[in-house]
């Protein structure tokens, strides 16, 4: 179980994997070999950007089997309650031990822009469930033949003021209370921003683990800071990227700067890779990991 | 129309109370004509509220207004002067109402007064019964004027399940009509069942964010 040995200290190294868009997993297995011994865990989206895919649930199975720790994602976008804490149900009894609970997004962002939202539950209603389940209760009062047991992650908003920071660390202390153990958070671009954000979140002594995206593009990075929201690439870092004359050495570069600077403020980081996966053991190694 | 239910009362006192001076604001629309936000509704509600709030030992006072309708800016000009002098407003309108008011003045807390229930008919006197779920697609002309999105306890666009009962009711109470069976039956009656029997695709869900409309013929009025 992922930050069961946290109290070692040691820097928890997580990969991102997007599943496939089909039920071929070779590539997807070529990446997590790739990637094996190089990283704690894997952690599996689950419909993100609302975009169909392979699961969260069967993707993790499988490479669990495969003797690698991964962490099963749960969004309340597009499940009811009763399907929810099914899945956790269905996680644990598949041997999952991770999870993140996520908001999700809603289906006009995706690519079945038709589908009926559900976000029947939010995601401080599904920690609520996740308690209770491992209480040995669902959510409908009943009692259960089982209980599981998680480690608990959700996803925090980076926001860019200091006053949005105070309301942030309010939401994770309530997100605490309801049994959360470790906290994703957005990618960081700008290092000196969130040790404003992690001197304000230290007192609540729950591990952060840094999001870090791999720059691809002078146009990624544009389109990040234009439309992604509570992001903010700094100038330094993209022109950086315009100057590299080998862009893949240029985000390696960057991610590697970003992870030093990280790497004593939070207590791991998650590299999402997007296409690049095969970069990751290189920016580790070049980062000291 | 639009149907609403008054809050419970101590819900309404405990959003109003230590506001001092209080306007409630009726509705001359829809929410009138379901006896639950007009003229007279303002005049019972603020009674009760009246009585109970000087009980409590607070000083307070609170007053009422209807205009025609608290949807349309058109009938708001004579409360602008008006609100000033209030530390809060109580709305009897439907959340569309509410959310009217509280856009025209941003500076005042606004509260509402009812829970908006649903788009429905009249059965009876006080007796109201939900019939539409404004879902944007609409396929009464193909259902016999029977909607399968209200009516079906599960939305179904192609029913019925298998949870109707021999007498024609649903799984989900024996008081509720299956609406399928009566969509089959209707159409049986009027001999027009082809409408029913091709296979009807998956909604479009996207149409229930938030809308907006204008009407063809008004869409060169706004074209900028």
């Amino acid at each position: 179980m992922l930050f069961q040995e946290q109290a070692s200290g040691e820097f928890v190294v997580i990969a991102e994997l997007q599943p496939p868009k089909g039920n071929r997993l070779s590539g997807l297995y070529e990446q997590a070999e790739h990637l094996r011994g190089h990283v704690h865990a894997l952690n599996i989206p689950d419909l993100d950007n609302a975009i169909m895919r392979l699961g969260s649930l069967s993707v993790c199975t499988l490479l669990k089997a495969k003797g690698m720790e991964v962490i099963f994602n749960l969004s309340v976008g597009d499940r009811n309650r009763l399907a929810l804490q099914s899945d956790l149900l269905n996680a644990s009894a598949l041997g999952l031990d991770n999870v993140l609970v996520l908001q999700g997004d809603p289906p006009s962002l995706g690519d079945h822009y038709d589908a009926k939202p559900v976000f029947d539950l939010d995601v401080l209603g599904l920690l609520g469930a996740v308690k209770r389940l491992q209480a040995g209760y669902d959510l409908g009062g009943s009692e259960l033949d089982g209980k599981p047991q998680f480690c608990v992650g959700t996803q925090i908003q980076l926001r860019t003021t200091e006053h949005d920071f105070d309301l942030e660390v309010i939401e994770m202390e309530k997100k605490i209370d309801l049994g959360v153990n470790f906290f994703f958070t957005p990618s960081v671009y700008d290092t000196n921003l969130f040790e404003t954000f992690v001197q304000k979140a230290a007192r609540l002594k729950t591990p952060i683990v840094a999001g870090v995206t791999l720059l691809k593009s002078v146009g990624m990075a544009r389109y990040i800071n234009q439309h992604v929201q509570g992001a903010s690439i700094p100038e330094t870092v993209i022109d950086k990227l315009m100057k590299a004359p080998d862009k893949q050495q240029g985000s390696i570069e960057i991610a590697r700067e970003t992870i030093r600077h990280l790497r004593p403020l939070c207590q791991g980081i998650r590299i999402i890779p997007i296409g690049w996966e095969q970069l990751i053991p290189t920016v580790l190694e070049q980062a000291g990991l | 129309m639009i149907v609403g239910e008054r809050k419970a009362f101590d819900e309404i006192k405990e959003m109003i109370k230590g506001f001092g001076k209080v306007l409630n604001l009726g509705c001359g629309g829809c929410t009138s004509i379901c006896m639950a936000g007009g003229q007279r509704e303002v005049g019972i509600l603020n009674e009760e509220l009246q009585t109970a709030l000087k009980q409590d030992g607070a000083s307070f006072q609170i007053d009422g207004w209807t205009i025609e309708r608290q949807c349309n800016g058109d009938f708001y000009s004579e409360l602008d002067e008006m609100v000033r002098d209030y530390g809060a407003l109580l709305s009897m309108a439907c959340g569309a109402g509410v959310q009217f008011l509280a856009d025209r003045y941003p500076q005042k807390p606004v509260f509402p007064a009812l829970n908006t229930v649903f788009i429905g008919v009249d059965r009876d006197i006080g007796w109201f019964e939900e019939n539409c779920r404004a879902c944007r697609e609409c396929v009464l002309g193909e259902t016999g004027g029977i909607c399968p999105v209200t009516r079906c306890a599960k939305s179904l666009f192609n029913g019925p399940c298998g949870g109707t009962s021999r007498e024609g009711k649903c799984e989900v109470s024996k008081d509720t009509p299956c609406a399928w069976f009566e969509i089959h039956q209707r159409l049986k009656e009027q001999n027009r069942l082809e409408d029913i029997l091709k296979v009807r695709p998956a909604r479009e869900w996207r149409n229930q964010t938030k809308g907006s409309l204008v009407q063809e013929a008004f869409k060169p009025r706004y074209a900028k």
